[in-house]
């Protein structure tokens, strides 16, 4: 199939939600869901809207982020009032040095 | 009909001819006038149903025209300097989203240190923008070239913004006799801007949306391509344009005595006059010289630049600019340009910051590199002596 390249890029709005840009970051978040508190903090200031509070099936509502979107910046960990978020090293950025 | 007016009015003038929908702006010296004309306009309800949006910087401004010209909005605004290079980061924006917003640059030096006077430095900071960029000689020239700029930006084949250079204080500030368009000649030379592409509230479009790596290469791709097509566009609307107002500035390049000359003086924008003065005086004194003046710097006319300098002896460049570490930026393009020729090659950065670059040292500079009495390559013009201190 042939590339079709618009005059400036322009696409349907929404276009960008099929771009997955959570490769981009190299941490990621990881809610420790027996701390969270649902306070939503987090959720207000991640910049990249990508951590929710969802209720889970046992109705414990708890702080999930989107790995398809998160860039890894840090944000929702360093405000998080209950220490409920660590960043993780991405596997493949994992080096070993001897 | 002529009138004595300044630089500022014979483009805020044509601008209004032009039937702007949005201009956005922030003042800075030495363009701020050009933009109050334009206010002045606005308030005396001369500009029609144009939008005139104060900015509260050139970051802002650069981005209320992204904005309006998105929406199909044929766009204005003017800057320079510090402006400048404030809305680069949206300007190239704006390229690669191939919106035709048409700016007038009037020609500043950049800090630090802070200097509100001529050279080229800021407009060819954004050498590789994607914008059109054009050098104007005169205040009549920059009258003509306003709709110039929004017909062949808004060329479908086209659709990039363009931006007029016009020297700062040596043509903004300058009264000179100009004789206006009139707005039957503009209507005649440049139809509604028609867009090929337009989001309205009802149909709302992404610009500009992410490109991994297996989209990117092809946009920029497209964006030379419409550079490359806006060499043969604009030629076109130069023609056109002469022959609907009889006044011929010309095509990318122009030429004075270049057929037998052993060396061809290179000028862009205001200094132009002085050096074809000064190329005539030396052509009565029987020496073989010969100007080339650059009006279309991007797209750059490597061909047709390569073509004049074929058999000429000795190349030598009056630069308003210099890119640090290596040369002045208009040497460059035209030693590029002329790959594979052998000629000798001399270029001088003169009318740093605004120093007066008077035909004494014009004369001086040429006489010199036709005598053979300089080495070839980069140098400043005219500088004081100084010793370099911390304190
Ligand atoms: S790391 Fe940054 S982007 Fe990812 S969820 Fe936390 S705040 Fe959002
Ligand atoms: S800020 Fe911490 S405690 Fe609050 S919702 Fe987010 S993860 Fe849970």
């Amino acid at each position: 199939m042939v590339m079709k390249i618009t005059l400036g890029g322009v696409s349907k709005p929404h276009s960008s939600k099929t771009m997955k840009t959570g490769d981009w970051g190299t941490e990621y978040p990881v809610v420790d869901e027996e701390k969270c508190t649902a306070c939503k903090t987090c959720e207000y200031l991640c910049p990249d809207a990508c951590i929710v509070v969802v209720e889970k099936e046992d109705g414990k509502k708890v702080a999930v982020p989107d790995y398809d979107y998160c860039k890894g910046c840090g944000v929702c960990f360093s405000v998080c009032p209950a220490g409920a978020i660590k960043m993780e090293l991405k596997e493949i950025y994992k080096l070993e040095v001897c | 009909m002529k009138k004595v007016v300044r630089g500022f009015y014979s483009i805020a003038y044509s601008v209004k001819l032009c039937r702007p929908d949005v201009i956005a702006a922030y003042p800075i010296t030495p363009q701020t006038e050009i933009v109050e004309n334009l206010a002045k306009m606005y308030a005396d309800g001369e500009l029609g149903n144009c939008e005139y949006v104060t900015a509260e910087s050139e970051f802002g401004a650069a981005s209320i025209l992204v904005g309006a010209s998105a929406t199909g909005a044929r766009t204005f605004t003017a800057t320079c300097s510090q402006g400048l290079i404030l809305m680069s980061e949206v300007l190239i924006n704006a390229a690669g989203m191939r919106l035709p917003i048409v700016l007038v640059n009037t020609n500043r030096a950049l800090s630090a240190p802070l200097s509100i006077w001529n050279d080229h430095q800021d407009s060819m900071i954004l050498r590789d923008a994607g914008l059109m960029q054009i050098y104007v000689e005169t205040n009549q020239e920059a009258h003509d070239m306003v709709p110039v700029a929004f017909k062949v930006a808004e060329n479908p084949k086209v659709m990039l913004p363009f931006m007029i250079n016009m020297d700062g204080y040596k043509l903004t500030h300058a009264y000179e006799p100009i004789d206006l368009l009139d707005q039957e000649v503009v209507d005649s030379f440049l139809p509604p801007y028609d867009p090929p592409v337009y989001m309205t509230t009802k149909n709302p479009l992404t610009f500009g949306c992410y490109a991994p790596p297996n989209y990117y290469a092809e946009f920029r791709v497209v964006l030379q391509n419409a550079m490359e097509r806006a060499e043969k566009e604009l030629e076109k609307a130069y023609k056109e344009w002469a022959e609907i107002t009889g006044r011929d500035w010309g095509g990318h390049v122009v030429t004075e005595g270049v057929e037998d000359a052993e060396l061809i003086a290179i000028a862009m924008g205001s200094l132009t006059g002085m050096v074809r003065n000064v190329v005539s005086e030396l052509r009565n004194q029987g020496k073989k010289v010969g100007l080339l003046k650059i009006r279309t710097f991007r797209p750059f006319p490597a061909k047709e630049i390569k073509e004049i300098l074929k058999d000429v002896e000795k190349i030598l460049v009056f630069e308003r600019a210099v890119s640090f570490g290596y040369e002045g930026p208009v040497g460059m393009e035209v030693k590029s340009a002329c790959f594979g020729l052998t000629p000798e090659f001399y270029s001088f950065a003169v009318g740093l910051g605004g120093r007066d670059v008077p035909g004494e040292e014009v004369m001086k500079i040429i006489n010199e590199v036709y005598d053979g009495k300089v080495k070839q390559g980069f140098h400043f013009g005219t500088v004081k002596p100084f010793e370099e201190v911390v304190v």
